[in-house]
């Protein structure tokens, strides 16, 4: 699981970012550098603020203040083309399930009759073959978040973030997400991945990120993280949380 | 009673023997609203999202004028229409007065109001939910617009039947811009006020039943409709 591809990954830097609404600050984070090339997992309880970042990050949500780079340059739309974002509740389109596919491979210029031969592949993937012409709507809270993760994969991201795809989903439809995501590591897509399964950070993560009050608590690499956290917050964290 | 139990089996006679003036009525009044309901459509449904995603100064009080316009009175409709289309009034020359057109104008009118708003109502929900899912994928607010009418349609298409009941079912505008001329501008229910105060209560009958057939098949569609939704998970989430 830890043999990414060696590839060239994006240095991502936030610096001074803020929110704040109705004088509470949501977010207050001075410096932080994601670089690892393996699957980065955010920790952290409720209301920590690990939605709000994943949506500047994607830049969805405009902060009150704070500058993003990647690579040295500020993060852009042309840089926001290459990420795509599974959200907490997966919204799907009102269609079946291959048309929420053919949605983006039209967008990314697939040719009309290469876009079914992609579709099946896809859908094979994430083992939703002969679910094809079902509505979308209709799907099994697990089969929806895996077809949610399949349209954002169809987008061909180098950086795919995931915000919290298994909460509601029981063993056997955690792995086969689990599964979806450690493949696309592997073939090199960069993952930020909030969740609150402890046992699922230590399985995919390679680093981890944990957030309290809007504020970074703790960054580590994974194995230091969970043998030896360095903060009270992550010591606290960590007996509270329920380790598989 | 017994009169009016002679005038019912008048009625049936006239619908199930396919009378000619009879049906000629009833056509004309589904072409005029057919017509006006698809131009209320066009122009309601892109007013409706523009109103529903775009960020303009004004929307509120566009919104409000909007809504403020489906409680129009079909009279002052009519007055208004009848202005516009009179010899002296800035569309005269077109010489539309007392014409079909005259009467699709004025159901365009009533119409257009009721689908803007219904269209606004159902893409500004759609949009609620739908609107990071769009930005993430890259498409912009402007380019959303033909994604949530689609994934919209059966709301909207709700709206297009409210729009058509509307229409088929008024009588103060269009007996206003259209008169009740025979053969040119007769139309179901212009045609029931007219006959009835004339007397022919069999011909108004008989209107009355396919109107009243056509109001209970267009709600039995709409229930449909929603119900297959239902089932396809289409309105819920
Ligand atoms: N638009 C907003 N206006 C006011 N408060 C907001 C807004 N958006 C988020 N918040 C608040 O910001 C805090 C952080 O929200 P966020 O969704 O990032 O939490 P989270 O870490 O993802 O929590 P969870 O684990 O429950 O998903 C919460 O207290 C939330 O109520
Ligand atoms: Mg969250």
């Amino acid at each position: 699981m830890r043999d990414f591809a060696e590839q060239l990954h994006p240095e991502i830097e936030v610096s001074g970012l803020r929110i704040e609404r109705d004088g509470k600050r949501l977010l207050d984070i001075d410096r932080l550098v994601l670089n690892g090339p393996g699957p980065l997992m955010i920790l952290g309880p409720n209301g920590a603020g690990k939605s709000l970042l994943l949506r500047c990050l994607h830049g969805l949500i405009q902060p009150d203040r704070g500058v993003f780079r990647q690579d040295g340059r500020e993060m852009g739309p042309a840089d926001r083309q290459h990420q795509a974002m599974v959200f907490q509740r997966p919204v799907l389109l009102r269609r079946s399930v291959a048309a929420n596919l053919n949605f983006v491979l039209r967008r990314q210029g697939f040719d009309r009759h290469l876009r079914g031969p992609r579709v099946a592949e896809l859908l094979a993937e994430g083992g939703l073959d002969g679910k094809a012409r079902q509505p979308a709507r209709s799907l099994s809270g697990g089969e929806a978040q895996r077809l949610a993760i399949l349209r954002a994969l169809a987008t061909e991201p180098e950086l795919l973030f995931l915000d919290e795809p298994t909460s509601a989903l029981d063993p056997q439809a955690t792995q086969a997400i689990e599964a979806l995501v450690a493949a696309a590591a592997r073939r090199g897509v960069r993952i930020i991945m909030v969740t609150h399964d402890i046992g699922q950070a230590r399985r995919l993560g390679q680093d981890i990120l944990l957030m309290q009050g809007g504020k970074v608590a703790e960054q580590a690499e994974a194995t230091a993280f969970f043998t030896n956290p360095e903060s009270q917050a992550a010591r606290r964290f960590l007996s509270g949380g329920l380790v598989i | 009673m017994q009169n009016f139990a002679e005038e019912l089996r008048h009625a049936m006679v006239l619908i199930l023997s396919g009378d000619r003036d009879l049906w000629e009525i009833v056509l004309l009044s589904l072409r005029v609203s057919v017509i006006a309901v698809l131009i209320a459509a066009l122009l309601g449904m892109p007013l409706g999202a523009a109103l529903a995603v775009g960020r303009f100064p004004g929307r509120r009080g566009v919104i409000i004028l909007v809504n403020a316009l489906m409680g129009l009175p079909p009279v002052v409709v009519g007055l208004l229409v009848y202005l516009c289309l009179s010899r002296s009034g800035p569309l005269g020359v077109l010489q539309l007065l007392y014409t079909p057109s005259a009467m699709i104008i004025a159901q365009v009118v009533l119409v257009t109001p009721i689908i803007t708003a219904l269209t606004r109502q159902t893409v500004e929900t759609l949009n609620a939910e739908y609107a990071e899912q769009l930005r993430s994928l890259g498409v912009s607010r402007l380019a959303s617009v033909p994604t949530l009418l689609w994934d919209g349609r059966l709301s909207l298409l709700t709206a297009l039947l409210a729009g058509f009941g509307r229409a088929i079912a008024e009588v103060g505008a269009v007996i206003m811009v259209g008169g009740n001329i025979n053969h040119v501008t007769r139309v179901m229910t212009t045609t029931i006020a007219l006959e009835t105060s004339k007397g022919n209560l069999a011909l108004a009958l008989a209107l009355g039943v396919i109107l009243i057939a056509l109001a209970v098949s267009m709600t039995a569609c709409v229930s449909l409709l929603i119900q297959r939704s239902d089932v396809e998970g289409l309105h819920h989430a």
